[in-house]
Formats: structure tokens, sequence, C-alpha cells
């Protein structure tokens, strides 16, 4: 079982190298994120969200929701833990 | 078990490192949308005071203080504070986590109004993310026997 586990788990892993072929090279300026999506934060951030701070203004505000679920996800975290390893003193 | 220590230099600084610690923890989650840092950060700076207070004072002392049940609490207060931001946007006739809305309810003006949504969702942030390290951190250490371990 444990070998079966190594295999799946290598398997994944060779998938997920072979994958990173195709990504764009680090910090290409040709990249699709580099041509769309920076430039039209960079652009409208102080007439959309009057946040000085750009990280800030994509951290809080136009991914609020996905700061919302990181939140969640650690505080599901934390319960899985304390559900699986926490045995108060009998 | 995780003992009070009796050595007089570790609990004096103790006595000094934690509240400048805590300190710097609120600064870092005060300070999050201006320079870096937030709430993850700052929250993890406050638990590491905490941290600290386990190794150096124990963990009866320190679960004195910081009681299991608060901290079960605060674990979810923050999500709580964090969800219940976006849910006054809704309620106020916007979309989810628009803050400019919250003006109606606030004394200030819409861009007063964004700081301070986007401050009160730090603040979630930071509550979870102190509580849930703290959690884990006595959990993971102890075996989940609150008593044995380190």
């Amino acid at each position: 079982m444990k070998f079966l586990a190594l295999i799946t788990s290598l398997l994944t892993g060779a998938l997920l190298m072979y994958a990173t072929i195709d990504f764009p090279v680090w910090g290409d300026p040709d990249s699709p994120a580099s041509l769309h999506v920076s430039p039209r934060y960079i652009e409208k951030v102080m007439e959309e969200t009057s946040v000085p701070n750009m990280v800030t203004a994509v951290l809080a505000d136009y991914r609020g929701y996905d700061t919302m679920f990181e939140t969640a996800v650690i505080f599901s975290a934390g319960i899985a833990v304390v559900m699986l390893i926490r045995r108060p003193r009998q | 078990m995780i003992q009070r220590t009796e050595n007089i230099i570790i609990r004096t600084i103790c006595r000094i490192l934690i509240p400048a610690i805590q300190l710097f923890g609120l600064y870092v989650i005060a300070h999050g949308h201006g320079s870096p840092g937030g709430g993850f950060q700052g929250g993890c700076i406050l638990a590491a005071s905490f941290i600290l207070m386990v190794i150096a004072l124990g963990l009866e002392e320190t679960k004195r203080r910081f009681t299991e049940k608060l901290n079960n609490i605060f674990s979810s207060l923050g999500v709580f504070v964090y969800a219940w931001t976006g849910w006054m946007c809704l309620l106020l006739g916007a979309n989810f986590l628009d803050y400019s809305v919250l003006s109606a309810i606030l004394p200030a003006d819409p861009i007063k109004a964004r700081y301070l949504g986007m401050f009160s969702i730090e603040v979630g942030v930071g509550i979870t993310v102190m509580a849930v390290m703290v959690s884990l951190f006595i959990d993971l250490v102890t075996g989940g026997k609150h008593g044995e371990g380190l």
C-alpha cells in the first residue's frame, strides 16, 4: 500500500513538473498576465478603489473573496487538527 | 509536561519581550494596508508571543491567560468578522465586500469607509491566524494531550 502511494505521488509530481515546461519564462513581459492583468490594475487602481497601496488593493478589494476563503481555509485547518489530534485529559 | 521555568533571567526577559512582540504584531496588523504587513503576518507575530510564553512560562500558565475556550472563540471570531463585513456591504445594497457603502453606517465618507472596511477584514484575518497558530502549536507539541511533550 505504501509502495502504491509512493508511485502515485511520484507520478503526480512528474506530471506537475512536466506541466511547468509550458509556463511563460519568469518575469516575461510578454506573458498574458503582464500584458492584460497587471496594467489593468496599475492604471485603474486609484480611480476604482482609492487605495494608495496596490498590493492591498488586490488583496483586500479586487480579491477580497479570495482572502476571505484563505482565512476560512486556515480556520478549517485548525479545526481539523483539533478534531484529529486533540485528546484532552481523561 | 511543559513546566513553568523558575530561572529569573528567562522570566524577566520574557516579561520584557512578550509585550514588545505583541505591540509589534498589532503594529503590523494596523499598518498592513499602507506598508508591508497585514493580518496574516501580524497574526503570526502575535502567535509567536504566545508560543514564547508556552516555552518559557509553561503550558499551564499560558492556558490560564489564553484559555482553550477563548482560543476556539477567537479562531471562529476572525472569520465571522470578515464575513460580516462582506455581508454588511451586501445588506446595504452593494456587492459583497464593496466597502464604499459602509459610509452609511459609519461616520465617514466613502473613501474613509473603504479604509475602515479593509482594516476590519485585516483585524479578522489577524485574530483567526493568531488563534489557529497557537492552537496548532499546543496540539502538535503535546500530541493533543495538553500536558506532555516538549
